[in-house]
């Protein structure tokens, strides 16, 4: 055991021995079930910090959306000198470049993505750069040069899309906890000792390239260590405290985002973790409730801070500039003890202290066993700020156990334990479209999958459909998985995560996550076509360019079964069918339905479908139903997608639910209670995610313009029926923009 | 009795279902809104729910299995509220959907006018957990310009409701020029003082004008054109006099 004064008064246990974060966390938390009332305000310093952040970022919005690029540095932990928000007044430091919001470049995942985003901002990439990488293979690079020519017309047709073939493939959360709780010369040793042992085993090719890949990672935690001492820390030993445990935990992640440009950074799952070095300062009278809030203030407006240097297109397709940096909350343990802790409450605290941001992405565990007292809370954050994610812990723990986190939005994994190959998502209406047209593609006419005859003209018929839809959707998962086993051979390759992976056990589970976008246009068109009658129309090239349809059908988001076991069997057909491809380094196959913003992209690129959508008509997001289609009200709509089976999904099933604060309830106390309801009651059904917006008046008349970005948003006022789907889209906006701009 | 008519008594017209309802009773409630309606106010803002023959058809068992989807929603306070129109315009559908849903297990509120007496009150009102009373106007004049029932008949049904053990809110439309003086905040006040019945909650709704479209889709014309919609503010200032009078009722 070793002698360090950062565990003092800690409970020991395997976590001393070995590397053990959750041996740690559950032998030292403790839970909290009482309510918000013992949180702090803002203090002075952290109000003066944001008023200088916030200048920034106004000249950053003002600038279109970039503040500043160091165009003749490649982003990594060691090259660039220390920078500051405000060096007199900050609690925790560390930023990406030399300057605050300053942008890096990246190249390691494309150098084409990096030029790119430098032009667009009208920057130019330093003459250095481009010499230096012209001898360099960059991931891109690698991918290009293996890519059949299926692939490459598979992906400019879209029908598999999103592709993290260019930039770098992010979904990766390193265990940024082991750095604060062993301090970094541990870690180094416990990887050289892995490697020693790897030494001993048969020199194949799996092992040559882990023990390679451990070279790196001890590479990189010596730069770590590098990177705190410009900053002025030696984190080569535990953390001492719990302004030192934030540090060295903020220092992981720090060194994480100037290595990697990741599309989706997630911090993991660290508030329960920092709780028990807080609570030990707090018994110890070393810090107050005041100072320990000021702390976490300061940290999460780093989070705030972090930014890459993306493409404009990237932005469009993700509707911002995101960095999903997800910080998973709350949740039960194994033992029944839940695993909210006063820093549950303080994390969310911030959206007050520090004010609305989308960033760090905060994300609360759902059981229906957790303290009461934090659901009302969370219920309250949700209605006054609409920044929070849930997320179905009871149907999460027993396939992770209780020390998992989510990556972007919507992916489980256990910290340290797990990683996950992201794919990315297959556009499965034009799979069907593709299926109609005889292996073409809707819009081009050009051949992408496999010769077959197509249908005829006239009726269609399901039971053909579906025999012709089987065989493109087996095509298609097949050229799928390899594409993805192609992209992530070389991405770790040539942008291996070698500092992440540093903070991950050595022997890691890997996921590849492939992706669905359309389940609910796939869904409803089979069931146009079995319970309604569906015509095709040709165009002059003799492709399908619209349906006729004549009768009614059911339509996913009524709770109706007849079409409800559409999708959820669509889900099963295809991850069965992507299962029977291996995945790179035995990587276990998961699937997600999940397309938060890209369904509008997504939509503007497939022909119309059988259930009547125009064409480049949006997609609903992720698994929601198609917006309108809905008659029975939004809980109807949240049993629809809650039937979709997690089991087959194991990488995620998002919903959004939109709704206006004086719709839930008439009073606060009713809204909280209300809201509380629906989540219980939705994850009770087995549901596994929902993004609850509260909209307020401003969201509410973007609503009413973009109403595809508000997927079920219910309006009600007392005792009024409905039935907005019979009046048309302009009707309905014109209630809702009269109702509403006068009574908001 | 025959076994058609017990037939018919176990199928009603629905308008429509709404699973989210937030704003009409207790907790989440599944909102089941029936056709029918013997009332014309001035302000209705749902004429597509006038006609008796109106909607769709609904067999009491379909109702309750759908209410039961929704079980794990209501939590301690929830349930279903039958409103319309006027869910009393079809009693004995309503009497009969109300107790199968008591049977299993869950709570039931009726949002209703009390203006449409029938033999079946007290088999409904047994099975109510609360009762939404919508007295329209605070006196029979202005129901008879702008409503067409009768007060006395309400105040009737709030008494039979009470008897019967019902929880008691009491809903109020407030429209501008019509109802939205002080005085007529105080005179409603009074008249639910004076009435000696324990009532829960008032609840006075602003007048909106959502209903429009559905006047036009209808071919029906809209008398309230001209009435704007009653500003919060107002709304604000009204709820004071309801709490300064308020007797019984919190």
């Amino acid at each position: 055991m070793m002698n360090n004064t950062g565990w003092e008064n800690f409970k020991g246990g395997r976590w001393q021995q070995e590397i053990d974060v959750r041996d740690f966390i559950q032998s030292n938390y403790q839970p909290y079930k009482e309510d918000e009332t013992f949180l702090t305000d803002t203090t002075d310093r952290t109000r003066d910090i944001l008023k200088k952040l916030s200048r920034l970022q106004k000249l950053e919005k003002e600038f279109g959306g970039v503040l500043d690029i160091d165009t003749s540095t490649v982003s990594s932990l060691l090259n660039y000198a220390p920078g500051y928000l405000d060096k007199e007044k900050e609690l925790i430091v560390g930023i990406q470049t030399n300057r605050p919001l300053k942008r890096g470049v990246n190249p390691f995942g494309g150098i084409n993505m990096a030029r790119k985003a430098c032009k667009a901002y009208g920057y130019t990439m330093d003459e250095k750069i481009e010499r230096e990488f012209f001898y360099k293979t960059t991931h891109n690079d690698g991918v290009f040069r293996v890519y059949t020519v299926e692939m490459k017309e598979a992906r400019k047709s879209g029908v598999i899309t999103g592709l993290p073939d260019a930039y770098g493939r992010g979904r990766i959360i390193g265990d940024y906890r082991r750095v604060a709780l062993y301090g970094v010369d541990r870690l180094i040793a416990g990887k050289e000792e892995d490697k020693r042992k790897k030494g001993q085993l048969l020199m194949d090719m799996e092992n040559i390239k882990v023990s390679e890949e451990l070279y790196k990672q001890i590479d990189f935690l010596e730069k770590l260590k590098k990177m705190a001492e410009l900053y002025g820390f030696d984190i080569s030993q535990p953390a001492v405290d719990f302004k030192e445990a934030v540090q060295w935990l903020y220092f992981g992640f720090l060194g994480a985002i100037k290595e990697q440009n990741g599309a989706a950074m997630s911090l993991g799952r660290v508030s329960t973790f920092l709780d028990i070095y807080a609570q030990r300062d707090i018994d110890q009278q070393r810090l107050t409730e005041q100072q320990v809030q000021e702390i976490i203030d300061d940290f999460i407006i780093k989070l705030r801070m972090a930014r890459h240097l993306r493409t404009p297109e990237y932005n469009e397709l993700f509707a911002g500039d995101p960095m999903w940096i997800t910080e998973a909350i709350g949740g039960m343990g194994e033992d029944g003890r839940t695993l909210v802790t006063k820093m549950s409450y303080r994390f969310l605290h911030t959206l007050y202290n520090l004010g609305l941001a989308p960033e760090p992405n905060l994300t609360v565990l759902w059981s229906t066993a957790l303290p009461e007292a934090f659901k009302r809370y969370c219920a309250k954050v949700s209605i006054d700020t609409d920044s929070i994610q849930y997320e179905n812990d009871d149907v999460m723990r027993p396939l992770y156990g209780d020390d998992y986190g989510i990556a972007c939005c919507v992916s489980a994994m256990k910290i340290g334990k797990q990683m996950q190959y992201f794919g990315a998502r297959c556009n499965l209406p034009k799979v069907l479209l593709m299926a109609l047209n005889g292996g073409r593609d809707e819009i081009t006419g050009k051949q992408v999958g496999p010769i077959s005859e197509g249908v005829m003209d006239g009726l269609l018929e399901y039971g053909d459909v579906m025999k012709r839809f089987a065989f493109y959707q087996e095509w298609l998962a097949r050229l799928y998985v390899n594409t993805m086993n192609v992209i992530h051979y070389m991405h770790d390759q040539y942008a291996y995560e070698k500092l992440q992976m540093a903070l991950h056990d050595t022997d890691v589970e890997r996921f590849m996550a492939f992706g669905i976008a359309g389940l609910s246009v796939t869904a409803d068109s089979l069931s146009a076509i079995r319970y309604a009658k569906v015509r095709t129309v040709r165009n002059e090239k003799g492709l399908i360019q619209d349906f006729e349809i004549d009768g009614e059908y059911p339509r996913f988001g009524n709770d109706d079964d007849r079409v409800d076991s559409i999708a959820a069997e669509l889900t099963e057909d295809f991850i069965g069918e992507l299962r029977k491809t291996p995945a790179y380094r035995k990587a276990v196959h998961t699937l997600s339905v999940l397309t938060i913003t890209s369904n509008v992209v997504y939509g503007k690129k497939t022909g119309a479908t059988p259930d009547g959508r125009k064409k480049g008509e949006a997609f609903a997001p992720g698994a929601n139903p198609m917006h309108n289609r809905e008659a029975n009200g939004a809980l109807a709509s949240l049993n629809s997608v809650s039937k979709l089976p997690y089991e087959a999904c194991r990488d995620g099933i998002s919903c959004t639910f939109s709704i206006t604060p004086s719709t839930i309830g008439k009073s606060c106390e009713e809204q909280k209670s209300n809201l509380v309801a629906v989540l219980d009651g939705y994850f009770d059904m087995k549901a596994h995610h929902i993004n609850v917006n509260v909209l307020n008046r401003q969201q509410l008349i973007d609503a009413m313009e973009h109403p595809e970005r508000y997927p079920n948003l219910t309006i009600r006022v007392s005792g009024y029926a409905v039935n907005f789907n019979k009046l048309s889209r302009q009707q309905q906006q014109e209630v809702i923009s009269r109702t509403y701009h006068e009574r908001l | 009795m025959s076994s058609k008519t017990e037939e018919i008594e176990k199928t009603g017209r629905i308008h429509s279902i709404e699973t989210l309802g937030g704003a009409d009773g207790p907790g989440l409630r599944m909102i089941i809104f029936m056709q029918g309606c013997p009332l014309r106010c001035i302000y209705c803002h749902n004429p597509d729910t006038w006609d008796r023959n109106g909607g769709r058809e609904f067999t009491v068992e379909a109702l309750v299995q759908k209410a039961i989807r929704y079980r794990s929603y209501f939590g301690r306070d929830g349930g279903v509220t039958l409103s319309g129109g006027e869910p009393l315009m079809q009693p004995i559908f309503a009497a009969e959907l109300l107790k199968q849903l008591k049977k299993v297990g869950i709570n039931t509120a009726l949002d209703t006018a009390g203006t449409t007496p029938s033999e079946e009150v007290a088999e409904v009102l047994s099975n109510t957990d609360t009762v939404l009373l919508d007295i329209k106007m605070p006196d029979q004049e202005r129901y008879d310009q702008y409503i067409g029932g009768s007060l006395s008949t309400t105040m009737n049904f709030l008494h039979a409701a009470s008897a019967a053990g019902c929880r008691i809110w009491i809903r109020h439309v407030v429209v501008p020029g019509i109802n939205d003086k002080k005085n007529d905040i105080v005179s409603l006040c009074s008249l639910i003082r004076d009435s000696g019945v324990a009532v829960e909650r008032l609840e006075l709704l602003p007048y909106h004008k959502m209903g429009i479209e559905k006047y036009k889709l209808l071919g029906l014309s809209y008398r309230l054109a001209d009435v704007q919609e009653l500003e919060e503010g107002k709304l604000t200032e009204l709820l004071g006099y309801c709490s300064e009078n308020r007797g019984l009722y919190s």
